[in-house]
């Protein structure tokens, strides 16, 4: 009994999903929709097999500038965390800025990049890492920041130093948030490379996108659609599993039990 | 010699004048205990005591040496246990050793042979928050031993424990100090506490805190306890 509630409990979201594509389908087919205005699931999945060669190519390209960015980004915010934390001035100086550049309109940036940068791979990652690097950075410092003082007293008064402190106390005690950010991070990764390459680009999902909406493609279009929609998902999720493994002590609930 | 000096410590606080002219003293294997109201400004005193601020005026003198303004030389106890909740106990109590210079695996080793006279065996691998209050006080104790098993300061160690399981602690603390001889300067707002377990009381006034009476209590029996019990409300 309480088992099978379980499984439909879990079942819930894939239910919905599959109730939606099936009105999709059939409002589509109801209403004589042409596909070059918007074509149904069926065909998208057609598709999707059709040019798995060519997206698989193409997603191979989105998902390397992404993946890079994603972890340039995570280096970045570990050292500019790290140093906001620990130098006084340096946190005055440039915490403030770190808000206010989070104002800067990025699909601005992104056409300055190509401008700068070329078509190549470089400007977008260059996005990613503007785009992942504030949700880690800000979270990895709010945890570092709500440290409870006394635990760093504690160890000051056995005479540690501030490395010591930060990589026993710190550090650990500021992860949980820190995943926060990387998760946020992982969430819009994927998106930005695309964004980069729509603006221009010579390969990726978002050059594909753009290639095939301008010849109303757009069940390819979709096919690509459904391709970053699922690799964002999974990076979510790596970084959940990345989480539990990193996490132990997390693990266990109100109770004291795993 | 004695073990600690604290020779005419003054401290303002934000301009809270904290402690004024406090001078004691703490023999080897002794149990001093620190008696007074919340607030007072002993807290304070154990930041000084362990280096961890300076005061404004007077000396802290250990073995001899000037210590005042100096870390790591005591073992010290706050009253939360703060533990570290991402680590295990085993590591946990082992870490100020590692804080020391030692290796992890030989900290752990020095602090697996003491879990059994503290209580913890069979607990070792648990995260601190799945044992009860009394076993993280005494995981607490331990680490605060091995850190430094000569001096050790504890600021109201038992206060947030209910009190069933602060009087067993109490009773394991003396049986503790009979086996291994450290030398305790021990923070309470209980006198019951501070007569069961102290050799010698020290009473503050409130703030800023005085040293307004100092009671030898070593060895005494019941009702004479029970006559400075009198006093020190008197004082209070
Ligand atoms: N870091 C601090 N800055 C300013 N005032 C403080 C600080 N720490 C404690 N105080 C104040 O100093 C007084 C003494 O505090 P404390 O030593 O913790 O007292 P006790 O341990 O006797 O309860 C209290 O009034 C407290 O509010
Ligand atoms: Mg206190």
């Amino acid at each position: 009994m309480k088992k099978s509630a379980n499984i439909a409990h879990n079942a819930a979201p894939a239910i919905a999903l599959l109730f939606l594509l099936f009105l999709w389908e059939f409002g589509v087919r109801f209403y004589e929709i042409k596909p070059w205005i918007l074509p149904g699931p069926v065909k998208v999945l057609s598709s999707l097999i059709k040019e798995h060669n060519l997206l698989l190519m193409h997603t191979g390209i989105t998902l390397f500038e992404a993946l890079t960015g994603f972890l340039l980004a995570v280096i970045l915010a570990f050292i500019t965390a790290f140093l906001l934390t620990h130098v006084e001035w340096l946190n005055r100086a440039f915490y403030p800025l770190l808000i206010i550049s989070q104002t800067v309109p990025l699909i601005v940036l992104a056409v300055l990049f190509t401008l700068w940068f070329g078509w190549g791979l470089t400007p977008k990652i260059i996005i990613v890492v503007l785009v992942c690097f504030f949700p880690v950075t800000i979270n990895f410092i709010e945890g570092i920041n709500s440290v409870d003082p006394d635990q760093v007293h504690l160890f000051r008064s056995m005479g540690a130093n501030k490395w010591t402190i930060f990589r026993l106390v710190k550090l650990p005690s500021a992860l949980p948030a820190f995943f926060s950010g990387l998760r946020i991070a992982a969430t819009y990764s994927i998106m930005a490379a695309v964004i980069g390459e729509w603006l221009g680009a010579q390969k990726g999902l978002g050059y594909f996108m753009t290639l095939k909406q301008k010849s109303f493609a757009i069940d390819e279009v979709l096919a690509a659609v459904f391709i970053i929609c699922l690799m964002s998902f999974l990076l979510v999720k790596a970084v959940d599993f990345l989480e539990y493994i990193m996490l132990p002590w997390n693990r266990i609930n109100e109770n004291g039990k795993y | 010699m004695s073990k600690v000096q604290v020779i005419e410590i003054c401290k303002t606080l934000d301009q809270l004048y904290t402690l004024d002219n406090i001078s004691l003293t703490l023999n080897p294997q002794e149990c001093v205990v620190i008696l007074g109201p919340s607030g007072c400004g002993k807290s304070t005193l154990f930041n000084i005591i362990s280096g961890l601020i300076k005061p404004d005026k007077g000396k802290i003198i250990i073995d001899g040496q000037d210590y005042t303004g100096k870390t790591g030389r005591v073992g010290y106890m706050q009253q939360k246990d703060l533990l570290l909740p991402f680590r295990t106990v085993l590591d946990n109590i082992a870490l100020p050793l590692v804080v020391k210079g030692e290796s992890l695996k030989q900290a752990r080793n020095k602090a697996k042979s003491y879990l059994s006279e503290f209580g913890l065996v069979g607990f070792e691998n648990y995260y601190p928050r799945q044992l009860s209050g009394g076993m993280r006080q005494r995981a607490a104790l331990l680490r605060t031993y091995l850190f430094a098993s000569d001096i050790m300061l504890l600021d109201e160690p038992f206060a947030a424990l209910d009190a069933i399981t602060r009087h067993k602690m109490q009773l394991w603390l003396i049986n503790l100090r009979s086996q291994y001889n450290p030398s305790i300067l021990f923070i309470t707002h209980d006198i019951e506490e501070a007569l069961l377990l102290g050799d010698r009381i020290y009473v503050f006034s409130p703030l800023p805190a005085r040293i307004i009476g100092e009671f030898n209590v070593k060895g005494l029996s019941e009702p004479e306890k029970n006559k400075y019990k009198k006093k020190i409300i008197e004082l209070l």
